[in-house]
Order: C-alpha cells, then sequence, then structure tokens
C-alpha cells in the first residue's frame, strides 16, 4: 500500500441517503475530499453533517449509498485509528477519566507507546498536571485540545472534525488552523465541519455545504466565493435561505 | 506525528511499520480491563468490593457462634457483598460507553462492536474471577483465625462447592452486562436489576405460582448452589430455565441492540 503510486482517495461520499421514519436526513450526497486540502463542511443545524460523518465511520448504517474512506469501507480498515484521526463530540469523554487516561486507552488499543498520550497531551498545549485531571472538571475549550489531540494519536493520513472548533478561544482557534493547514501541507486531509464561517473561511480550501440532507454547493473557496461580497457568510445565507424557499415552494 | 514533523514527506508514514496490522484481541480485552479501574466510579466499587471481604471476617470472628465458624460460613458471607456489587460492575461497564457517550471512539476504533462487546465480557468475567478468589481467600483467612474463638473450623467445602459458587457469582456479573447492554442507562439499569426480581420473587410467593416458582426465579433456582452438592437434576433444569429467562434473553436482545443500533452522541 505504501509504495503504490497514487495514494487512496481519502474520502468519497456517493448518493449517500439516510432516513428516520418518514425523515429524509441525508438526501443523496455526494463530494470528496482530496489528499492535501482542507474540506469545509458546512450546514445549518439539522443539515445532516453529523449523520453524514457517523455514517462516514461506521456509527451509523447508510439508508443508502456509500462512503469509501482511503479506498475502502471505514470499517475494512484493520487498526483505524493509525490512519484516519476521528473527533465528532468532544464532550463524549467519560467524566470520570483523567485526559492522559484517555489517550493512554487509545494508545492502547491501536499498539502505540504509552508515552505517546504525554507527547500527544504536550502537542495539544495540556499541560502534565491538567492531563492528569478528569475530563468532568474540564473547559468545553480543553476538552476540545484533548480532543483534538486524540485525532493525531495514531498520526493518521485523514482527519474527521466535528466542530472542533468549539468553545476554542481566540488563541485556540488560531493554533488549531495552524496545526490543520500544516497538516494539509504535509499532504494529509482534513473534513472539517464547523458553524464559525469565518475559520472555514481562512482554512479550507474546498467547501461543501449542505441544507436538509442536500448538497447545495460544492467547489473550491475560490470557485465559490469569487465576487461574492461578503465572502462565506453571505454565501452561506443565500444558498441556505434559497433551499427554504425552494422547500416551501 | 509524520504529517506534523519535519522530517517525513509522505503523509503516514509511519503507518508502514505497524498500522497495517490488525488489532489483536487480548490487546483490546487488555484495554477494557484497564477500563474497569481507571474512572473515580469503577476505583469506589472495586474498593469497596475489595474492603468488604476482611471486614466480613473481622465481623464473623468477632461476633458469630463457635459453631458457626467453618470454611462453607466464611464463604457464605464473604461472597455476600460481591454478589450485591459484580453486578453493578457489570452494568456500569457497558453502559458508560452509551451513558457516558465513550462508544463514539470506543467503536470508531473498533468498528466491529462484536469484538468490543466480547473483549468487555472477557475482561470483565476475569476481573470476576480474581474478585471470588479473594473472596475465598479471605474466608481461608478467617477459618485459620478461628482458634482465637474456640471455633469449629472445619474445612469441608468440596470443589464443587467452589464451582458452584463461582457459577452464581459470574451469573450476577454478566446479568448485569446483559441489563446494561439492554438498557444503555446505568440508573435504569441498576433499578431493573435490583428491583425488577423482587418484584418478581414477590409475585412467585404467592399462590398457586408458588410451586413453580423455582423455574422463573432465578434466586429460588440458584438457591441451591449455596449449599455445595446439594443441587439435583431438577434443580439444574430449572437453573437452566431460570438463566434463560435473567440472562441469556437479555443478553441476546442486549447484543442485538448493540450491534445494530446508531452509536450517537447525544
Amino acid at each position: 500500500m505504501i509504495t503504490s503510486p497514487s495514494p487512496p482517495v481519502p474520502i468519497e461520499v456517493a448518493g449517500l441517503s439516510k432516513s428516520y421514519g418518514r425523515q429524509r436526513v441525508v438526501a443523496d450526497v455526494s463530494f470528496t475530499v482530496r489528499p492535501g486540502s482542507v474540506t469545509g463542511f458546512l450546514g445549518p443545524n439539522g443539515a445532516g453533517k453529523s449523520t453524514t460523518l457517523r455514517m462516514m465511520v461506521g456509527l451509523t448504517t447508510p439508508g443508502s449509498g456509500r462512503v469509501t474512506v482511503l479506498g475502502g469501507p471505514y470499517a475494512a480498515l484493520p487498526n483505524p485509528g493509525r490512519r484516519v484521526g476521528v473527533l465528532l463530540d468532544a464532550s463524549a469523554q467519560h467524566a470520570g477519566r483523567s485526559g492522559r487516561e484517555v489517550l493512554a486507552l487509545s494508545a492502547l488499543v491501536m499498539g502505540l507507546p504509552d508515552r505517546r498520550a504525554d507527547e500527544v497531551l504536550d502537542r495539544v498545549g495540556l499541560s502534565p498536571a491538567e492531563g492528569h485531571r478528569r475530563t468532568g472538571s474540564y473547559s468545553l475549550g480543553m476538552r476540545q485540545r484533548l480532543g483534538i489531540g486524540h485525532a493525531l494519536l495514531g498520526d493518521p493520513e485523514l482527519l474527521i472534525l466535528d466542530e472542533p472548533a468549539n468553545g476554542l478561544d481566540p488563541a485556540g482557534i488560531h493554533w488549531m488552523r495552524t496545526l490543520l493547514r500544516e497538516f494539509a501541507d504535509r499532504g494529509g486531509a482534513v473534513l472539517l465541519s464547523s458553524h464559525l464561517l469565518r475559520e472555514i473561511e481562512v482554512i479550507a480550501d474546498h467547501l461543501v455545504v449542505i441544507g436538509d440532507g442536500r448538497v447545495l454547493a460544492d467547489g473550491s473557496r475560490q470557485e465559490l466565493l469569487t465576487g461574492v461580497d461578503g465572502g462565506l457568510e453571505t454565501l452561506f445565507l443565500r444558498l441556505t435561505a434559497a433551499n427554504a424557499r425552494e422547500d416551501l415552494s | 506525528m509524520s504529517v506534523l514533523s519535519t522530517t517525513s514527506t509522505l503523509p503516514g508514514a509511519g503507518r508502514g511499520k505497524t498500522a497495517g496490522d490488525g488489532i489483536p484481541f487480548a490487546r483490546l480485552a487488555r484495554a477494557e480491563l484497564r477500563k474497569l479501574t481507571d474512572t473515580r466510579a469503577s476505583r469506589w466499587l472495586l474498593a469497596a468490593m475489595i474492603a468488604a471481604t476482611p471486614i466480613v471476617v473481622a465481623v464473623m470472628l468477632a461476633v458469630a457462634a463457635p459453631r458457626d465458624l467453618t470454611y462453607s460460613r466464611f464463604v457464605d458471607f464473604t461472597v455476600t457483598p460481591q454478589k450485591l456489587l459484580l453486578p453493578a460492575l457489570g452494568i456500569l461497564v457497558m453502559t458508560s460507553e452509551w451513558s457516558q457517550r465513550t462508544g463514539l471512539v470506543t467503536f470508531t476504533l473498533v468498528p466491529d462492536r462484536r469484538r468490543v462487546l466480547l473483549a468487555k465480557a472477557t475482561a470483565t468475567l476475569g476481573f470476576g474471577l480474581v474478585v471470588i478468589t479473594v473472596a475465598f481467600a479471605a474466608a481461608a483467612l478467617g477459618n485459620l483465625l478461628v482458634g482465637l474463638r474456640h471455633g469449629d473450623g472445619s474445612w469441608a467445602f468440596g470443589a464443587q462447592g467452589f464451582g458452584e459458587i463461582i457459577l452464581v457469582q459470574l451469573s450476577a456479573l454478566l446479568e448485569g452486562l446483559a441489563f446494561g447492554m439492554l438498557l444503555r442507562s446505568s440508573a435504569a439499569a441498576i433499578v431493573a436489576y435490583y428491583v425488577v426480581p423482587s418484584v418478581w420473587s414477590a409475585l412467585f410467593s404467592t399462590g398457586g405460582l408458588k410451586s413453580i416458582a423455582p423455574w422463573f426465579d432465578l434466586n429460588q433456582a440458584q438457591g441451591t448452589l449455596y449449599t455445595p452438592g446439594q443441587i439435583t437434576g431438577t434443580g439444574w433444569l430449572q437453573l437452566l430455565v431460570a438463566t434463560s429467562i435473567w440472562i441469556f434473553v437479555p443478553l441476546a436482545a442486549g447484543t442485538v441492540r448493540a450491534l445494530r443500533g446508531e452509536i450517537k452522541s447525544a
């Protein structure tokens, strides 16, 4: 796999749909995440972002369509944590477990040495003392740092992050932006969902906007934002408003 | 961190060495074993289970009648607090993945959920065996000290006695795992585990139901196991039926739910 001339496509979503009862949450969604790029995944609340991300990593079964991660189904990766870093909800940690232990446990599962937990704590700016505190006592910003660190733990080539900037202070957001940019510049791929349009605008090379489970726009930042006064925010509001009007008619 | 370090150009260049290998079951079981003792709640539970045994032994040595100071009686009393607490451990092992939402990480790192559930069961039952051994050892220690009170000190117990106690205790643990997997909420599972069987027992102690109770009431079906060598052929059959109702059926339903269900954050 290492010697193959062309690296596998990080993420390919093709005709993905999911319904709960009669409600269609994700409707025929297709897009691609390319190596060496940061793809911003945007949409209003309830647009189907999180459901799409969960289907990507096998936590939710797709109704129809398919997602391939690094060339195949996610579940077929023998040790997924070593190739894909995933952060779906930074608050989804056992409140009674220490931050360091969260990392050490996953390092054990992935077959990494225990000291990797300390390296990662350091990498995301959590002190050893903070690492030994229970995550129940963490601020949201600290949880996000721990979550991002957890995603980086296995030295992956692909990151899937749901709202990682939530709760980070301006310095934290700057830190994360730099980290993701470096990651992509070295050939890694990032899929990043966020409500923080300004941040996405600065970080992402590629944008996928969804609303009501459908893809409303998919293109490079340049393609989508050239000539749009007010940038991503204007584009986003225009797309989601148009989508809402369509629903009414 | 090859992607972030300056020395490497290929993303994930480090993966060639080991990342392609799967995750051995032993490693998974070790991680699950570690989860049993690395949170505050689990440490308290563990401390309570371990500490209860010597306390029980000490109390017995102090107050029990000399003729009751036998190995069999010591075991009776040391396993009782554990029988109460082991299922809570089983419940928390399962429910925390949902109620604390750690399943989001657990099942992302190991997409084959069957392996995770099997690792959890293996780790928990193995851990249970250690705890039961502590009870047997504490009972032995107590029986060595009965001279202090001129106690009976009889060692009559038998291999079957050990087997039957282990069976009862591990059954309770398995029942906890099943209830946890099925109900997913710690509160609901704990209430269901401790309350429903009592109500059930009360129901089966009335009128015509009383005669068939050993078939449906797990506590009654297990009752004869506490006295070594007393269980009969019918007794084993009753145990099998009651165990199916209280353990195998919830275990199967819980497993299906865990394998098919969606792992969500909220």
